[in-house]
């Protein structure tokens, strides 16, 4: 009897690759999640929706390659490095160093792009403020087809990309009868080193960020600014100083996940790179309460697993529809997100 | 020199003239008043002092410096902090950490700077906690310093409310109806919270309230307010048999 291969409504469901579908929906979550934390920061501190958080995103991705080059690091270099087993084999250090430039170049993008189109739109209408962010990022979508290059050559030659290499963790091993034929096929998990690597990076930024905003004075005045902003600033509070400071922060995890995608997935580079990891991370940040830095989190993390479990049951050409379908369903049901208060105006 | 100087302070919101040339110096050591009827004005003159609002036309000068157009934040720092009429804390935040965010101002470390856990930070920051703790226990409020703000009862809210404007380490602290909707107990362990601000702690009080009985028995020193003019000034027995102040309060007498 198969006990794989399930037919549900005339899908066939092949639980042996769950495990698999569900790491790899995790990775990818943790990546949205890393993006939609931008979004619900600066949205708890301004209510407003950073529609250019993308494009900061996608810029991460070209400054960490651009690093890369600087360093001497073109694909042909670490092909020849690999080759002749030299020592600079994208070495550890030179990744540390793409991502420490690439989040804090995001940091300074990100700073700009409040100083020079927010700020002047702090005291007018939302609608205003959020049409500027609609602007700022096709702006920068079309200024990057200006000047950066489509599909560079990556940082690291994905023929020789050490990142690509899979380690597998058996679950349960292929169970065969006493004729030999497979009954059950082996159980396992295959991830590349790359995205172990991905996952570790997030987790440690994560408990930072937690570290950052709990316990340090930016965090305190950053939630207290998202509480209350005017009486923030009238308790001493330089407002303009933590608005900065709450950009600076998603920018630099934005690029932090745009560096990894681009380096360890190897995701081909274009201007409109940021593009679907924005919007979904948008929905991410929807989906956990926009806002609520824990629902960032949570809200990436299920929308990585919704993406790969529907490519599991079959519908992979759905992959991409399914975020705006989850997008409608919480506006219907839960309008502030699983983790967000639904405030009621007190009368 | 007058610690705050309101000269013809005025503005106009349209057609309205919410607070029509106000004029009061209030020296240092002051525990001053000002009261008036509903509307009159009274937190509209809050707001133009602590930069809320920038007035139409007149001065506003502390300690010989001009401040009207300054931003909030800078006016805080130069030494003016407020309670609000409608409570405004950081809800989500402990009382504890809601009095450290006032106290920042006087800070040294910087923002990006409380990342990183060097000795100073490590120090400062204890020293921050201890400030805090301490006047949490000005307010009595020690034994829910981890408390969220939001869960706490109105009257502790209030004084959660002072003591982070305290933190502020102001020289004048404005007070928006601190006994509002206090009980006769807490009325009464407000105003020695008061007297402790003033006296212990030297600071200068101008504070809102609409509990005569309160304000006669705590304020050396009263403006009225009606609808934006000023009425009346003087202390608390001139004002209680001022005809004009009778009137706002009580209408013409027939």
């Amino acid at each position: 009897m198969d006990l794989v291969l399930h037919s549900v409504g005339g899908l066939s469901l092949d639980f042996s690759t769950l495990p698999q579908q569900l790491v790899n929906g995790l990775v990818v979550g943790a990546i949205y999640a890393l993006i939609a934390l931008g979004y619900t920061m600066v949205y708890g501190v301004l209510r407003l929706i950073n529609f250019a958080h993308g494009e900061v995103f996608m810029l991460g991705a070209y400054t960490a390659l651009l690093s890369s080059w600087v360093m001497g690091f073109t694909p042909d270099a670490i092909s020849k490095a690999f080759k002749a087993d030299h020592p600079l084999t994208s070495s550890p250090l030179n990744l540390v160093i793409m991502l420490l430039v690439a989040m804090a170049v995001c940091a300074i993008i990100g700073a700009i792009i409040e100083f020079f189109a927010y700020r002047p739109m702090r005291n007018q209408s939302r609608i205003a403020a959020l049409i500027t962010a609609i602007g700022v990022s096709l702006f920068l979508q079309y200024a990057g087809q200006l000047f950066l290059p489509a599909n560079p050559p990556p940082s690291i030659s994905q023929e020789v990309n050490p990142y690509q290499k899979v380690v597998s963790f058996v679950l349960s091993p292929a169970q065969m009868n006493a004729a030999g034929d497979v009954i059950k096929p082996q159980m396992d998990i295959t991830v590349t080193v790359g995205k172990i690597v991905m996952l570790v990076t997030v987790v440690i930024l994560m408990l930072a960020l937690t570290y950052l905003v709990r316990y340090t004075k930016a965090g305190r005045a950053m939630r207290a600014a998202s509480h209350d902003f005017d009486s923030a600033s009238l308790m001493g509070i330089n407002v303009n100083r933590v608005v900065t400071f709450t950009f600076m922060l998603g920018s630099a995890l934005a690029g932090a996940g745009a560096m990894m995608l681009a380096t360890f997935e190897g995701t081909a580079m274009h201007p409109f790179f940021g593009l679907q990891p924005g919007v979904k991370a948008f929905v991410a940040a929807v989906l956990g309460g926009i806002g609520n830095i824990p629902g960032a989190v949570l809200g990436g993390l299920l929308m990585g697993l919704a993406e790969t479990l529907v490519t599991w049951i079959g519908f992979s050409q759905y992959k991409d529809a399914v975020a705006f379908v989850i997008l409608i369903l919480i506006l219907l049901v839960r309008p502030g997100g699983l983790l967000g208060s639904n405030k009621v105006e007190k009368v | 020199m007058a610690l705050l100087t309101l000269k013809d302070a005025t503005i106009k919101f349209g057609g309205l003239t919410a607070v029509n040339k106000v004029s009061f110096d209030i020296e240092k050591g002051d525990l001053f008043g000002l009261i008036g009827p509903n509307g009159a004005g009274k937190t509209t003159c809050f707001n133009l002092i602590t930069g809320v609002y920038e007035p139409t036309s007149g001065d506003i000068d502390f300690l010989g410096t001009r401040i009207c157009g300054m931003a909030p934040n800078k006016i805080a720092e130069i030494g003016i902090c407020r309670t609000f009429q409608n409570i405004r804390l950081f809800g989500t935040l402990s009382a504890l950490e809601n009095v450290m965010v006032g106290a920042y101002l006087r800070h040294k470390t910087s923002l990006l700077g409380g990342f990183m856990l060097t000795p100073a930070v490590i120090k400062e920051t204890a020293e921050l906690r201890k400030k805090a703790m301490e006047l949490l226990s000005v307010v009595n409020l020690t034994d829910i310093a981890h408390s969220r703000a939001c869960d706490l009862s109105y009257g502790k809210q209030r004084r959660l409310e002072i003591a982070r404007a305290m933190a502020t380490d102001p020289k004048l602290i404005l007070l928006d109806e601190p006994a509002a909707g206090m009980n006769p107990q807490e009325k009464d362990e407000l105003r020695d919270v008061v007297f402790k601000i003033r006296d212990d702690y030297e600071k200068t009080v101008l504070l809102i309230e609409h509990d005569m009985k309160f304000v006669m028995g705590l304020c050396e020193k009263i403006v009225v307010l009606d609808h934006g003019e000023e009425i009346a000034y003087g202390d608390p027995s001139e004002i209680r048999n001022n005809p004009k102040v009778i009137e706002a309060y009580l209408g013409e007498p027939v």
